[in-house]
């Protein structure tokens, strides 16, 4: 059984140099307090593989500014307000790794499922495959994507049970399931704490096998503006 | 990719009016969304076709963070920021909505069972090559997103877009010369000017507004085809 420990003591064993898949879409499903957390325990170097590189100046644009983050694996980085990511990408001084967004998901996804490596479509032809392996199946050009896995998983949930087992709200759940998966060790702040039993085992989405650790916090969630050019 | 049949026999040339509108545009699309389809409509100007949509066509829009069954921008009260659809702006969930995550959301893309999706571009060749994520442009962060997932996954990929960028060049063309979202993805294009379907057997032109075929094909780089 699993006790809420506090945001600060959850960071506990993250070293330089770590891999970090954080959740969200913009700010829905964003770890907000966790992330602030990460940034207060001071570990660096470290690679962020989450959708967006950050907004405003709170969250990954936060950990980007203090000069934590070596990389960013992410689908899309450029938001109306993505400015100090965009900043340090201009100058060199962060590497980008852009990935389609269902390769994203599907190499998280692997990663959890105990699968290195499979062929995928998306991609095939462009800019971001070259230099890729690639084959054709039935017709189609496919590329070879790896699987992406992480140390540490910082996620947001709607409720969990003292057993780790997970229910998200709404769209906020995005990458939440599979990032629990793909890593090590997987940290996930939640709304509530119920007793055993108290979710429905019919609507668990992430079953508690994949959580260790458990930090109650409040969502801290603002909008972010639409991103793209076309 | 699936061709869409045409059922109309013969192009035909609406000369006696001017190209459409963006509403206009948006209302010709959603008249060729079939009933009960499943959609992905693109950031910007495709999601003005659910304006039009008809509202027993009982048409689901798939949103690409995690949803079936979106629902109007919510305003006021109904706002959530747990509820937005792909460009990070607040909607309503239908009766019927489904949540999933990511990598069930790009399956049921990349998996074929997304009937349509709707997508805006910068450049489509003849051949139904898409370029619609990235300008080259100097010093620009580039960002992919689901572009590349939706240009390839869905069964039909129709491209909603004005026929001339800014500049008066033709964003029809016989090869990109932006960087490429997916090769010959897309099906059809619906723009101001004119509806035309590409892929392997070139450029046909299905409708004109405003000028006829010929008119319109000594203002394009490309060949134009009849019916």
């Amino acid at each position: 059984m699993m006790t809420p420990i506090s945001a600060a003591e959850a960071m506990s064993g993250i070293t330089d140099g770590s891999t970090v898949l954080i959740s969200g879409f913009g700010t829905a499903g964003l770890p907000a307090n966790l992330i602030d957390a990460l940034l207060n325990c001071g570990a660096r170097d470290l690679t962020i593989v989450s959708n967006n590189a950050g907004n405003g100046e709170s969250g990954i644009a936060a950990l980007l500014a203090a000069g934590r983050v070596r990389k960013v694996v992410c689908s899309f980085p450029r938001q109306s307000d993505s400015y100090v990511f965009d900043s340090l990408y201009r100058s060199g001084e962060v590497e980008l790794e852009l990935v389609p967004q269902g390769n994203l998901a599907e190499r998280i996804r692997a990663a959890g499922a105990g699968i290195p490596a499979f062929y995928t479509p998306t991609g095939y032809g462009t800019t971001l495959g070259e230099g890729k392996e690639s084959r054709v199946f039935g017709g189609r050009g496919c590329l070879l994507e790896y699987a992406l896995g992480g140390d540490v998983a910082l996620i947001a949930a709607k409720s969990a049970d003292r057993l780790g087992n997970l229910v998200y709200n709404k769209t906020a759940r995005n990458f939440g399931p599979i990032m629990a998966a793909a890593a090590a060790l997987t940290i996930v702040e939640v709304g509530t704490i119920v007793e055993p039993g108290a979710l429905d085992p019919e609507i668990i989405v992430t079953p508690g096998i994949y959580v260790d650790r458990l930090v109650v916090a409040q969502p801290r969630c603002s909008l972010v503006g639409e991103g793209s050019e076309v | 990719m699936t061709t869409v049949r045409h059922s109309r026999e013969a192009t035909r040339e609406f000369i006696d009016r001017g190209p459409l509108t963006p509403q206009e545009l948006a209302q010709r699309v959603a008249r060729d969304i079939p009933a009960g389809s499943y959609v992905n409509l693109g950031i910007g100007q495709p999601t003005t076709v659910a304006d039009y949509l008809a509202e027993n066509s009982n048409v689901v829009l798939h949103t690409e963070n995690g949803m079936l069954g979106m629902g109007p921008r919510a305003h006021g009260q109904l706002v959530d920021p747990d509820l937005v659809n792909a460009g990070k702006v607040p909607v309503t969930a239908l009766p019927g909505a489904a949540y999933f995550h990511q990598a069930d959301s790009f399956a049921m893309m990349r998996g074929g069972h997304l009937d349509f999706c709707v997508l805006g571009a910068y450049q489509v060749s003849v051949g139904g090559d898409l370029a619609n994520w990235h300008t080259n442009r100097a010093g620009a962060v580039p960002a992919v997103g689901g572009a590349m997932d939706l240009a390839i996954g869905a069964r039909t990929v129709y491209v909603m877009m004005s026929l001339f960028d800014k500049s008066g060049n033709s964003k029809l063309v016989t090869e990109c010369t932006y960087s490429l979202t997916g090769r010959a993805c897309v099906d059809r294009i619906y723009s101001d000017h004119a509806v035309v379907d590409v892929g392997p057997d070139g450029a046909i032109v299905l409708e004109t507004y405003g000028s006829t075929v010929e008119q319109l094909a000594e203002r394009l780089p490309v060949d134009l085809l009849r019916l």
